[in-house]
């Protein structure tokens, strides 16, 4: 099942470009947005267009509706004559964008490769859209889209309603002080935590436990990675952030199936299984103690904390105990989003890889005011998407871990 | 009937969403102009001496940003291409049959799809001389200009 995965050569990322997230972009049209994050790129990795071999580019369906974005956006991208690919996988896209720019560089047919994801949600109807990844057939009459209460209600069921509730505000307000810190912020409220029991009784409702406060937003915004081969990386950058290894974990589109058959014997989710297996092929014991940072998709303050368990394989109600103890903040044991997270920005098809990018300029220490202290040589970055799906990376600063590999 | 397909259920669905566009400022700009002063203009690449219509913020070719160069262009071109559509669609900017062409306006290099009205379908021909004609009340699309005639 967990088969070796060696590259047939390294890769790292050598650019990261971002636009500011926001929910009010009507200056720009799409390929003008885009073009905002690939000018950063380009100029983060001192490079122009004739360097960049292909192009990978994607966001959400039916989000825009529009039908091959990909050619509209090379005016944006650059990407006229060049090799370009679109890839649309739902919340994940991102970081798929990523695996598959990885992918290309290492197999050989292309040296340096871009990745574009964007999205401008307040160009489309996002829950519409959302619920057109139920399945027709059983779950398309009978869902909520995006809006889930069920992992509240499994943690209040599981930690009692007051530990819980407390928690998953706790982890909000923690996400949301770290967002305050990054300028790309589409939502930093300055929350406090005096505000913590009027925002847990007091926070819209929108699906059972799940209030307004602990879901994410809908941003506009474009993330831009520029990866090259290792050959070309050390000629083109003092600060490659190396791309060791990355795992996809995929599942069926199903509410029935996705969290358990039965509540005694939970199946493990898509997050656990990729932690699990991503990190025993790289001979990770204590993802805690191993990882730097972590870049996580978070899409409400729930999933974030229910999720914290499965990528850092945590048992019980440690992952409260450690919430509780600040261990997520900067500053702390294992510092998660220190960008603030998705709660604080989510154009959804720029999203997951926002998340490697945040993590990479964590690695070269160039993540500016919310850059974590100490030294950063290894982070972790996670997609999510569909009802559930995951895409999980681990970066290094060094190649040292290749030493009696071979 | 099939005896295979009997009792195959079909299930229906319906998409239904509502959308809005950002023109940008550069293709704002190119919208008001059309509206407010019955103009078209295009933009121009120094580099690649072309110029665009309808406009954009980049050369497709060398990445220029080229959004502020703008170029006033003629409101009569030439025909380089033509269709007759022939068939009814929901899609559709007119009932059957009606010419979509390509009309390279006077300081354009981009042809730009129109409709062309007030002849025959037969008639039209590559090479035709049209002007363009305004739409009365603003829509805030291309279709501010509503068709083209023959000069
Ligand atoms: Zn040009």
């Amino acid at each position: 099942m967990n088969k070796k995965h060696k590259k047939n050569r390294n890769v790292a990322i050598i650019g990261v470009g971002q636009t500011v997230y926001s929910s009010h972009r009507e200056d720009v049209n799409q390929p003008e947005m885009i073009h905002e994050a690939v000018s950063l790129a380009l100029k983060d990795a001192g490079l122009t267009m004739d360097d960049i071999d292909c192009v990978v580019h994607g966001n959400m369906e039916l989000f825009e509706m529009v039908h091959q974005p990909d050619m509209w956006h090379t005016i944006g991208d650059g990407a006229y004559g060049k090799s370009a690919f679109r890839l649309t996988t739902g919340g994940t896209t991102g970081a798929t964008l990523v695996s598959a720019a990885d992918n290309l560089v290492a197999s050989g047919m292309y040296d340096v490769v871009m990745a574009v994801g964007f999205e401008k949600l307040q160009e489309g109807h996002t829950t519409g859209g959302i619920t057109n990844m139920a399945d027709p057939l059983w779950t398309r009459h009978l869902q909520t889209g995006a809006l889930t209460g069920a992992t509240a209600s499994y943690m209040i069921q599981e930690f009692g309603e007051e530990r819980a509730k407390r928690a998953a505000m706790k982890h909000r307000i923690d996400m949301d002080k770290h967002a305050v810190l990054n300028p790309n912020s589409h939502r930093s409220f300055g929350l406090d935590y005096d505000q913590m029991d009027d925002l847990i009784k007091n926070s819209p409702q929108l699906a059972g436990e799940l209030r307004l406060i602990h879901m994410c937003s809908q941003s506009d915004g474009a993330c831009v990675v520029i990866m090259a081969s290792e050959e070309k990386a050390k000629k083109l950058s003092n600060k490659p952030v190396w791309i060791r290894d990355h795992i996809t974990i995929h599942r069926e589109e199903n509410f029935s199936t996705m969290f358990t058959y039965d509540m005694d014997e939970r199946d493990p989710t898509t997050h656990r299984v990729a932690a699990e297996r991503l990190f025993e092929r790289n001979g990770i014991k204590d993802p805690v103690e191993y990882f730097n940072v972590f870049e996580m998709y978070d899409p409400s303050s729930w999933w974030g904390l229910d999720w914290l368990r499965d990528f850092f394989l945590l048992e019980g109600d440690e992952v409260l105990t450690m919430v509780e103890s600040d261990d997520f903040k900067i500053g702390g044991k294992i510092p998660v989003n220190p960008s603030g997270g998705v709660t604080s920005a989510n154009p959804i098809g720029a999203t997951a890889m926002i998340r490697v990018a945040e993590a990479a300029l964590q690695v070269r220490g160039d993540a500016g005011g919310h850059q974590v202290p100490g030294e950063v040589n290894h982070a972790l970055a996670s997609g999510f998407g569909g009802t559930y799906w995951t895409v999980l990376f681990m970066l290094e600063k060094n190649l040292d871990w290749q030493k009696g590999e071979q | 009937m099939n005896q295979e397909n009997k009792d195959c259920y079909v299930v229906d669905g319906k998409l239904a969403l509502p959308y809005q566009y950002f023109a940008g400022r550069t293709g704002s700009r190119f919208l008001i102009s059309l509206r407010d002063k019955k103009k078209i203009f295009g933009v121009k690449c120094n580099k690649c001496d072309k110029v665009f219509v309808p406009p954009r913020q980049t050369c497709e070719r060398c990445f220029e940003n080229i959004s502020n160069n703008w170029v006033e262009l003629s409101d009569t071109g030439e025909i380089v291409n033509f269709s007759v559509v022939r068939y009814e669609g929901k899609h559709l900017p007119r009932k059957p049959p009606f010419v979509l062409a390509l009309i390279k306006l006077g300081g354009a290099d981009t042809p730009m799809t129109h409709i062309v009205e007030g002849i025959e379908p037969e008639k039209v021909e590559v090479g035709m001389k049209v002007k363009a004609t305004f739409s009365d009340e603003p829509t805030n699309t291309i279709l501010d200009l509503d068709h083209f005639e023959p000069v």
